[in-house]
């Protein structure tokens, strides 16, 4: 074009002018879940069938729970990270992911100012203090949550669950844990299955967990060998105690009632607070499973998850440590 | 395909790694085609590891095609050649893809050249024994080799010479010829193997004499079954096995490829041979074939011109000085869309400022990515997803060994074995929070204090 000044046409008729440097590789993987963002959305994308079984059994409480806690996490993410005169990253969507695990590790009966500070301190203490995004020691749901149960004990302690006013039929009862160990009743095994029954929102519905996390698993975005970690060490930890005749809990009532499911795929698997190498994910997933197994065995509460997962990621650094891999071919000669 | 190997203790694989898509597409119909001879080239005198060369020629000499331009005394190093008949001018500096600067020396063409199909013939054509070469001792076969300066034709360009030199505490017992070619684009390995197989195998039966190898294995990955084809056809009767080797990056790694073929590890700071095998480049072995029986110096390769930003991806035989400039211009130039270009293939290519560097010895390609290739997202922190653990090669953890590097600490880096690491890429490949992971690796190792 006659307008073109004669660095423009240079530009136009030597490609040359286009071509950038950069060290290899110069390829990055297109394929699954290749972005961070891919990684939350496929959380999400596996958190639908808990959603929704929580959705079924509780109705509106879920729902009320769940935009509380999101709301508040997207907020104090945005917020916290502003005074940390950062910018802030709301499209990784990590802020989203942990509402949403927190919304469903709560009690459908928890009043909404419960919900209000436990995503605050998720973000706040669990998550920024730290650094932000992947500093984190410990899972920011958990944080948040156990700052909540020590601090509002009746609002999330066993009886929070029960609520004779309530017009939903599974919600009327003591979560099936807590019956077990105040009144020695166990719940059918179908039912935990499907999840007609009482519990945290996102805990009841075995299926749903098995179906989300076994997505998770495939698209290799949740580590298998935590969720197997914690799954098996529960099992046989259960398994001994019943045939020791110790309680009224079969091992598959273990590992379909309470958080352990939920808790195996979807808080256990976070990566920030996990282990890297394959070695360390099983340690740090059958730790887990043991403590599950000491709480509910030998402590009053009738639950072990959160605190379980909690102690776990504290030793998250030192496993790293232990597990360094050799690498192929043997570590490296010292040199003299 | 599937990995097929016959009476070898390997399963064909390695553990971990990646599948990148391997667009050999672009190229891989196309027959070698002859580089027009140019007016000028420049033969760097240090293409290889070791001592860089000494100009032998003064200052408007007339040469001859495979007159030896430079040499060194040092062992391990290896002469230099005019690929084309003129004369020599001064020699200058050139900046090669590696970012070395080396001496070069210019040779501009004067009078008759052997070109197009004659030089074909010449280089891969006639008859290639593959019986009676008892004459050939092992001596004259390293001598020959190092005389013709033959070096890796992979990419490392590693003086065969010094692997063919037997070594009395370390028996040989397996000659491994590397057919792989994992990089993706790249086809020039690929067509030599189609084109030209009789010369690869008369050169690994020479190598193998010169070692004392019992054993030759020929390992092609599966996704090249019209070159385990042709090489099958060719070895017929020979004793050379063929073993295809699943598709997978770095299988063409010697870290990866022998446990792969022979189940043996090679120890880190090691080389194949503390296991007892030697790994030859297919290319190398053409090379070794024609530097024993007709004496001819290493002076052209094949050189694959391919990728999206290129007009027509080409496979072509070229002199070694030739810039890649003319290369790509023999092959109708870049497309405007053309983003960068890389003296070898995406993974562990050199990327270009200038496209008026000399071909060397390792070029094994020259791949033009568009912007659409290229990575354009922005780094984010680091998840500890461990994903880049589960693709290592050599089972390192990249991300702990890049951040300690990126924060200088060299203790923690050496815990994490940082000089273990190979380079190949896999971990930034595939790490979802784009985070230069190799890069950060290899700036580390460049700073590693020595202990």
């Amino acid at each position: 074009m006659a307008e073109d000044t004669p660095r423009e046409a240079e530009a136009q008729a030597s490609p040359e002018a286009h071509i950038n440097v950069a060290p290899s590789p110069h390829l990055a993987s297109t394929s699954g879940a290749c972005t961070t963002r891919w990684m939350m959305l496929d959380v999400l994308i596996a958190l639908v069938p808990l959603i929704v079984a929580a959705l079924v059994v509780f109705r509106l409480y879920a729902v009320k729970q769940l935009a509380i806690c999101v709301v508040t996490c997207v907020v104090a993410e945005a917020l916290f990270t502003r005074w940390r005169g950062r910018h802030a990253n709301l499209n990784d969507l990590s802020a989203v992911v942990t509402g949403v695990i927190l919304a469903l590790s709560l009690p459908w009966s928890a009043p909404w100012y419960v919900g209000l500070i436990a995503g605050t301190v998720a973000i706040g203490l669990g998550k920024i203090v730290f650094g932000g995004l992947g500093q984190n020691l410990f899972n920011p749901a958990m944080v948040g949550r156990a700052f909540v149960l020590v601090c509002f004990p009746v609002a999330l302690g066993a009886t929070a669950y029960q609520s004779d006013t309530s017009a939903l039929d599974a919600v009327t009862a003591a979560t099936p844990l807590t019956r077990a160990v105040q009144d020695g009743e166990s719940a059918s095994l179908w039912s935990l299955f499907l999840g007609n029954v009482n519990g945290s929102l996102g805990e009841t519905s075995a299926l749903a967990c098995l179906a989300g996390g076994i997505f998770l698993c495939l698209r290799r975005t949740a580590s298998w060998e935590i969720a197997a970690g914690t799954i098996l060490s529960t099992a046989v930890v259960a398994l001994i105690a019943q045939l020791l005749g110790d309680g009224v809990l079969s091992m598959l009532h273990h590992i379909l009632a309470g958080a352990l499911l939920f808790g195996a795929f979807f808080i256990a698997t976070d990566p920030v607070s996990s282990p890297l190498t394959p070695t360390g994910k099983w340690i740090f997933g059958v730790g887990i499973g043991l403590f599950v197994m000491l709480m509910r065995l030998f402590s009053g509460y009738p639950e072990g998850v959160m605190f379980a997962v909690l102690l776990m990621n504290a030793t998250t650094p030192l496993i790293n440590r232990w597990t360094i891999p050799r690498p192929v071919g043997g570590p490296a000669p010292v040199q003299v | 395909m599937a990995a097929t190997l016959k009476d070898l203790p390997g399963t064909g694989s390695f553990a971990r790694g990646i599948h990148p898509e391997d667009r050999k597409i672009f190229a891989a119909d196309a027959a070698i085609e002859v580089a027009p001879t140019p007016r000028d080239v420049i033969v760097p005198l240090h293409q290889h590891t070791g001592a860089p060369c000494e100009v032998v020629v003064k200052n408007r000499q007339s040469v001859s095609m495979g007159e030896v331009l430079g040499e060194a005394e040092a062992f391990v190093s290896a002469p230099v050649h005019t690929p084309i008949a003129g004369k020599v001018a001064r020699t200058g500096v050139v900046t090669l893809p590696n970012g070395r600067h080396v001496a070069a020396v210019p040779v501009r063409s004067d009078g008759d050249q052997l070109e197009g199909q004659d030089l074909f013939e010449d280089m891969f054509g006639g008859d290639w024994p593959v019986t009676d070469l008892d004459g050939h001792s092992a001596d004259q076969i390293v001598d020959a080799v190092r005389r013709a300066g033959i070096v890796g034709m992979g990419g490392a360009a590693f003086p065969t010479h010094v692997k063919l030199t037997p070594n009395k505490d370390k028996p040989i017992d397996v000659l491994l010829i590397n057919g792989s070619e994992c990089e993706p684009y790249l086809t020039a390995d690929y067509r030599l193997m189609m084109e030209a197989p009789a010369p690869i195998i008369t050169g690994a039966l020479l190598a193998a004499r010169a070692i004392g190898a019992e054993r030759i294995v020929i390992a092609i990955e599966d996704n090249k079954p019209r070159a385990i084809g042709a090489m099958e056809q060719a070895v017929a009767g020979t004793g050379v096995e063929i073993a295809g080797v699943t598709t997978r990056y770095p299988m063409g790694g010697e870290r990866q490829l022998i446990p792969a073929v022979l189940d043996r590890e090679v120890p880190t700071g090691g080389l194949p041979l503390d296991v007892g095998v030697v790994v030859l480049n297919v290319g190398t072995c053409a090379a070794v074939a024609r530097a024993v029986l007709r004496g001819k110096a290493l002076t052209h390769r094949i050189v694959t011109v391919s990728g999206s930003g290129i007009e027509y991806p080409k496979n072509l035989l070229a002199p070694i000085g030739i810039s890649y400039q003319e290369l790509i211009d023999h092959c109708g130039g870049l497309r405007s869309s053309a983003a960068r270009v890389l003296s070898g293939g995406p993974m562990m290519g050199f990327s270009l400022g200038e496209l008026d560097a000399p071909v060397t010895k390792g070029t094994s390609g020259i791949t033009v990515l568009t912007q659409d290739d290229l990575i354009d997202q922005e780094e984010t922190p680091c998840v500890r997803c461990g994903r880049c653990v589960d693709v290592c090669p050599l089972n390192l953890v990249p991300t702990k060994i890049a951040l300690a590097a990126r924060h200088r600490d060299w203790d923690l880096a050496r815990q994490y074995h940082i000089t273990a690491c190979m380079e190949c890429g896999c971990c930034a490949y595939a790490c979802p929070a784009q985070i230069p992971l190799v890069q950060l690796v290899r700036m580390g190792k460049a700073l590693l204090p020595r202990p």
